[in-house]
């Protein structure tokens, strides 16, 4: 536990300082984005990965904070650092359009809510090619930030960095509490924790509103980077589909599991789409790994490498035998997740 | 001695099939019933209109003179039924100790939600429940990793942590070891020198009657005997429930 | 006015026809293996090459193409579903499948950008731009055809489902799968048959999709796709004859939206979808929701 948190501050550390100790701006650029991508992938993880409702529509509070950055930023004529400052409500009208898609949502089967997301996320695309105040399909244009051009993507990176950490401590916090289980219990067995005085409807829409909030400022932040807001890339199908494929390659349910698929896909994307401008071989190539991760690497890294190491462990100490009930043989020689399983019936 | 549930005249339909016919029955309170019948004859659709998890189409149901026909299984729960399933039912991704966690009421006063899950008057009683019960090994397992023998018992010790009055047990020696069957047995009987009442539906007969104080007789939806062990095993309405009068309905003598 | 709205519902009608055919598809293969093909769209877009290349390379005809096209989009779905679907393990199985099926749709629209590049085409031939005259309006001879094959298909698959053998193991697959295993059936050759016939149906779809649709490119599939899905959910998922009505209500609630606005139209298709599972969460037609997810 001690050396989690350690390598936790690690981690945050040399996050940190990067930026001050590398300076080339490509390569600081691919670092806004990846952790502006990780902040969202754990953000996501803390609806879809507790609960196991694979939300496919996430795009609609992405793109809903960085129209809402816009729209706001343009009518108060906001410029340089007070951009940022309307960050907090682009998360505050992602927690609206949370709580309005959600209470349907919500409603129904995990099959029909993967699809109603997307159904959301096409009517919010399909609204923000159409309305004036969204600029139709032109989009609308961030102001430009009037700092330092060397240090250009500094505030960028650090804001991206606190969010990350933001959303991070979200998620630990939630899977310590008993919201937390409660969200868990849902992904099991909905019904039964139902019946046992869980009350679904409320959990889940918490954990989706907190992880759209996140989500929204993600959105906020990112369009003040990249400078403009256009419906296609706002509300970006593909956008859905990378940062599931993070989250389960890093491992769905967990803390860490998102970030570190982050870390791992979301630079490896950008590399692939400035070697190959062709893009379209980066679209076939993220499809390529996310079915080597479905097929091979189910639970994802983090679970898959734990599972090893706590094999790999008990192997070296003799295990211990288990107070088990008269008859029944110990449900394994070894603790933890490595335990022999009995046929299910 | 006054009945703790009482079911009277419940009816249910399932299209065209009656699962339910005019059903009546009753529960002392510290008794250990039992619940038997051929298969099909209404026992886990009883179970599931006692806990609200199926709507009657007509009669009463009431907890302790408490009207509780049509109630959500949630409320049920909270006011003291507690059930296991035929097919048991746990959460295989939390650990054991959390199937136990998940169970604990919410006590009166408000508890942060971001709170620890479990504090440690919680905790405590689960860990003494699962020394109950003998799991008390595998707290920080995670419950996919348990017997199907073990799921069983996880089953029964977290819908005991909320400390209901009443426990139905669906079928809970069903495919399991004979020695574990014992070891339920007798913790059932503890639990009720203890004061708990357990309403039972078995199929094993010997688990039945050696456990049940009382045992009543379920066939095609309606109550058909009901009594004390020694009677009903005599009783011939039992025998052709089961079997099926010779010559009369060839199908009941092939199944 | 009357007239346009008579004309809208002719349209609608017609054109729920061939939406009907995609989305039995889709409604099929998620009644027997309790997934979402979510690359029904794409396979859509890919019949549609598939007949674009064999009008214009081997000046094949569109109908008789179809000999071709479906086969081959039949082995597609079985290949699509033996290697990528079949092989997922784990508890999530429904979603991984789902997730599957959409890495497969970015693969596939992937290598079609590189085979094809992002410009629009067409399917031609000369029946496309003929018209009849009928009741006083003027109905594509296309969108007769394709309907009139919409509903030989749907009568086609009404028949292998009800009448024959292999029908009866993919009706019981529907019911219950365990005891479809219990009682001898390999559920295993039965999903991967399944699937390949839900894809087969898309080779006719895309035909009629290529050729009505007037110009698509590999990006049509996300259109088609949500468009698909809306209409299974409204109709109940794993329900033919929900699938069949909800598509020609959507066209038609569409085509008559279009009169007034055509920005906004494609949008009825989503708020109609929202707007029903308000009132009914499993569909129009769809089957009560099973106890555990």
């Amino acid at each position: 536990m001690i050396w989690r948190a350690g390598g936790a501050l690690a981690v945050l550390a040399i996050l940190a300082v990067f930026p001050l100790a590398v300076t080339n701006a490509a390569v600081t650029t691919i670092a806004v984005d990846t952790l502006i991508f990780a902040a969202v992938a754990v953000a996501w993880n803390i609806f879809s990965g507790y609960s196991g409702y694979v939300s496919l529509g996430h795009a609609l509070f992405f793109g809903g904070g960085a129209y809402t950055v816009g729209i706001a930023g343009r009518a108060w004529h906001s410029t340089g650092d007070a951009v940022f400052a309307l960050l907090p409500l682009a998360g505050a009208v992602a927690a609206g359009l949370a709580v309005v898609t959600g209470v349907f949502a919500l409603r129904v089967r995990r099959h029909t809510f993967v699809v109603i997301t997307i159904a959301f996320f096409f009517i919010a695309q399909i609204t923000a090619s159409n309305l004036t105040v969204t600029g139709g399909s032109s989009g609308i244009l961030a102001p430009s930030p009037n700092w330092d051009a060397a240090t250009f993507n500094n505030p960028f990176y650090y804001l991206a960095l606190a969010l990350l950490v933001a959303a991070t401590g979200a998620s630990w916090l939630i899977r310590g509490s008993r919201f937390g289980l409660q969200l868990r219990a849902i992904r099991d067995d909905e019904d039964r924790a139902a019946g046992l005085g869980v009350r679904a409807m409320p959990v889940k829409l918490a954990a989706y509103v907190i992880s759209a909030i996140l989500t929204g400022m993600a959105g906020g932040l990112w369009f003040y980077f990249i400078g403009q807001a256009l419906p296609q890339f706002a509300f970006d199908p593909l956008f859905d589909l990378s940062v599931v494929v993070m989250a389960f390659f890093g491992g769905l349910g967990t803390i860490s599991g998102p970030l570190l698929g982050a870390l791992v896909i979301e630079p490896a994307q950008q590399y692939l789409t400035l070697q190959y401008t062709n893009e379209y071989l980066s679209e076939i190539l993220l499809g390529v790994l996310f079915l080597l991760v479905l097929i091979g690497l189910p639970r994802g890294v983090i679970p898959t490498g734990a599972e090893k190491i706590a094999s790999l462990r008990a192997r070296r100490t003799r295990p211990a035998a288990g107070a088990a009930p008269p008859g029944e043989a110990p449900a394994g020689a070894t603790p933890g997740g490595a335990a022999v399983r009995e046929a299910k019936p | 001695m006054t009945a703790l549930l009482r079911v009277s005249a419940v009816s249910k339909a399932f299209g065209g099939v009656q699962a339910l016919d005019d059903c009546t029955l009753e529960v002392e309170e510290g008794a250990v019933a039992g619940l038997i019948g051929p298969n099909g004859s209404g026992k886990t659709t009883l179970f599931n209109v006692m806990t609200g998890y199926e709507r009657v189409d007509g009669g009463e149901i009431h907890l302790d003179g408490r009207r509780i026909t049509n109630l959500a299984p949630r409320r049920v729960f909270a006011l003291g039924i507690g059930r296991t399933f035929q097919l048991t039912r746990i959460f295989p991704r939390l650990t054991v100790m959390e199937n136990m966690l998940i169970a604990v009421p919410r006590s009166g006063r408000r508890h942060h939600p971001l709170a620890r899950a479990g504090g440690r008057a919680d905790r405590r009683r689960a860990a003494d429940l699962l020394e109950f019960t003998g799991l008390a090994g595998h707290a920080d397992a995670l419950a996919d990793t348990l017997s199907y023998g073990q799921r069983k018992l996880l089953e029964l010790s977290y819908v005991l942590i909320a400390d209901p009055r009443i426990v139905l047990l669906d079928e809970p020696a069903g495919g399991v070891n004979p020695t574990l069957v014992h070891h339920l047995a007798d913790r059932i009987r503890e639990l009720n020198a203890a004061g708990r009442t357990f309403l039972i539906v078995e199929h094993n007969m010997e688990f039945v009657m050696g456990l049940c104080g009382h045992v009543t007789v379920l066939d095609s939806g309606t109550v058909v005997a009901s009594g004390p062990p020694q009677i009903i095993r005599g009783d011939p309405r039992v025998l052709d429930a089961y079997l099926g009068t010779a010559g009369e309905d060839d199908d009941a003598a092939g199944r | 006015m009357a007239r346009q709205v008579y004309e809208a519902v002719a349209d609608g009608i017609l054109g729920g026809g061939v939406y009907a055919l995609m989305a039995v598809g889709l409604t099929l293969i998620f009644g027997v293996l309790d997934i979402i093909n979510i690359a029904q769209g794409i396979l859509v877009v890919l019949g549609a090459y598939l007949s674009y290349v064999l009008s214009v390379h081997l000046h094949i005809d569109l109908f008789v193409g179809l000999l071709i096209t479906v086969p081959v989009m039949f082995v597609i779905g079985v290949a699509i579903q033996w290697l990528f679907i079949r092989p997922l393990r784990g508890r999530d199985r429904a979603s991984m499948s789902l997730l599957a099926a959409y890495a497969v749709a970015l693969i596939i629209e992937g290598v079609l950008y590189r085979v094809f590049g992002p410009g629009f085409v067409v399917l031609r031939a000369s029946y496309v731009y003929a018209s009849v005259h009928l009741f006083g309006f003027y109905l594509s001879d296309i969108y007769l055809y394709g309907f009139a094959l919409a509903v030989a298909c749907v009568a086609a698959l009404y028949l292998l489902l009800y009448r024959t053998r292999f029908g009866r193991s993919v009706r019981a697959t529907m019911q219950d799968q365990t005891a479809a295993r219990l009682i001898g059936i390999d559920v295993n050759r039965v999903a991967a048959l399944t699937f390949g016939i839900g894809v087969a149906v898309t080779a006719v779809g895309g035909m009629m999709f290529g050729a009505t649709s007037g110009g698509f490119n590999p990006n049509s599939g996300y259109d088609l796709i949500s468009r698909l899905l809306a209409i299974i959910i409204l109709g109940g998922l794993g329900s033919i004859g929900g699938a069949l009505a909800a598509a020609v209500f959507m066209t038609t609630a569409e085509s008559l939206v279009d009169i007034w606005s055509p920005d906004w139209a494609v949008v009825v298709f989503y708020v109609a979808l929202v707007l029903v599972l308000v009132v009914r969460p499993t569909g129009l037609f769809g089957r009560r929701a099973a106890r555990a997810q």
